[in-house]
């Protein structure tokens, strides 16, 4: 078993990590260049379908279990429209970064990369979510 | 010449977009018809963008010394719209798979035909019933 | 693409359409950084390449891996889409040229959002200023609506996952 997919496993255990941190990289570096939550999310949920499809939706649930990805899934709604209520409850409107901080421009920052952080956690969360419920039917299916 | 270029882009959005529509309408297979509303879907997606692009722009990224740059709004709409579409696209499927479960096809007319069958048996059970 | 999206339509194996889709994706990709759109063509790449090319492997495998080939007259579809697409190609004969500056939709708020975003919100990549500041309420609602089809995916079909944790622990 472990010599058939040995390429595919040693490859794999080198791409993943790479992939993780450029998802991160995505995630904060998306107010310089090209990216931002929703491709983070896609990223970082892809390294651990690779993991999946290459070790099994076993070890993926070991790695991300189901109450995780829940969590997460909902933190990450919250967490946006909970810097919404922050800055309402600051003074400003509802989503209006600028009372975040003392100057506005940093306020604006703060509160894009929160944003942009719940955006990235939702998206993680649904995509891996949905690929492991897929995952865990077929393999349903095969032990039936 | 100069008006082929300038409409080329509306004409290539239409032609994937019937090409979708027609895969819709015409297919009963039910992940042919999610496949055909994807390539819908990517038909409206490259109008928004194609109408943002301005000749001689340049990625809506700020950076000296350059004054044209493309409109950002389409793009800030598409970009979350893709990410909409796959987790519809999703759900969809899903939808699909439990189909398979309940009646064993994806075929529309096939299901359509078991759905007939069992309201003729429970309209006949009814009947009997009444008597 | 316009090739691959008519190899769509001809192929009766639902495996190579699930390949296909994904060129299909890849080359919208490639269409979107010609027009300028990196940050668009960077979430196409990733979302329609990978993610969504695995889902429809995930529900072949769940269903069927193969079309049936229906005997159904195919003329009356393709008159009403050559129809509806001609109506909509004597449409564009009004539209904007490609590129135009002066087009209706680079005039209202595009140019603020050009103009301001830098002073007003800060980060260079315009993007993500309107999609996090300007137009935050609308990524608010992308973002549940992205939270409710996953709920629903786990509604559909979640609930096999209960059996599978039983049989596991009678085999062991």
């Amino acid at each position: 078993m472990l010599s058939r997919k040995s390429v595919l496993r040693v490859v794999s255990k080198l791409l993943i990590p790479p992939i993780l941190l450029f998802a991160l990289y995505v995630q904060f570096h998306g107010d310089f260049g090209p990216g931002g939550g929703f491709q983070a999310g896609v990223i970082f949920a892809s390294a651990f379908i690779l993991y999946s499809l290459i070790f099994g939706a076993h070890a993926a649930r070991l790695a991300a279990p189901s109450w995780l990805t829940r969590w997460m899934l909902s933190c990450g709604v919250l967490l946006y429209a909970g810097v919404g209520v922050a800055t309402m409850l600051m003074g400003g409107d509802f989503l209006d970064y600028s009372v975040l901080a003392s100057n506005p421009l940093l306020g604006q920052h703060i509160g894009i990369s929160l944003i942009e952080f719940g955006v990235g956690t939702t998206v993680a969360g649904a995509m891996i979510t949905i690929f492991l419920i897929f995952d865990g039917s077929i393999l349903n299916r095969r032990d039936e | 010449m100069q008006y082929i270029h300038d409409h080329f882009n509306y004409w290539i959005v239409i032609v994937l977009m019937m090409t979708g529509f027609y895969m819709v309408i015409a297919h009963k297979n039910m992940i042919k018809k999610i496949v055909g509303l994807n390539i819908f879907q990517v038909s409206v997606f490259v109008f928004y963008i194609s109408m943002g692009k301005i000749e001689g722009g340049t990625a809506p990224i700020l950076a000296d010394g350059i004054d044209v740059y493309s409109n950002p709004l389409p793009h800030v709409l598409i970009l979350t719209a893709i990410v909409v579409g796959v987790a519809t696209t999703a759900l969809g499927l899903a939808l699909t798979v439990r189909i398979n479960d309940s009646f064993g096809s994806i075929e529309e007319d096939v299901i359509e035909a078991a759905e007939n069958a069992e309201d003729d048996k429970t309209s006949a059970l009814r009947a009997g019933n009444r008597k | 693409m316009a090739i691959t999206a008519f190899g769509l339509v001809y192929l009766s194996s639902l495996f190579a359409v699930a390949m296909l889709s994904g060129i299909f994706s890849l080359s919208a990709a490639s269409l979107y950084l010609v027009m300028d759109a990196v940050d668009v063509a960077f979430t196409e790449a990733a979302v329609g390449a990978g993610i969504s090319t695995v889902l429809m492997l995930g529900t072949l495998a769940l269903t069927t891996r193969r079309e049936k080939t229906s005997k159904d007259n195919k003329a009356l579809p393709l008159v009403i889409v050559s129809a509806t697409g001609a109506l909509l190609i004597y449409a564009t004969l009004d539209m904007p040229p490609y590129g135009d500056p002066a087009a209706p939709i680079n005039h209202h708020v595009a140019v603020r959002y050009i103009e301001k975003s830098g002073i007003e919100v800060g980060p260079p990549n315009i993007v993500t200023s309107v999609l996090a500041s300007y137009r935050g309420y609308d990524t608010l609602g992308e973002v549940t609506v992205i939270f409710t089809a996953a709920i629903g995916v786990m509604a559909l079909m979640g609930r096999s996952r209960k059996p599978r944790r039983k049989q596991k622990k009678d085999r062991a």
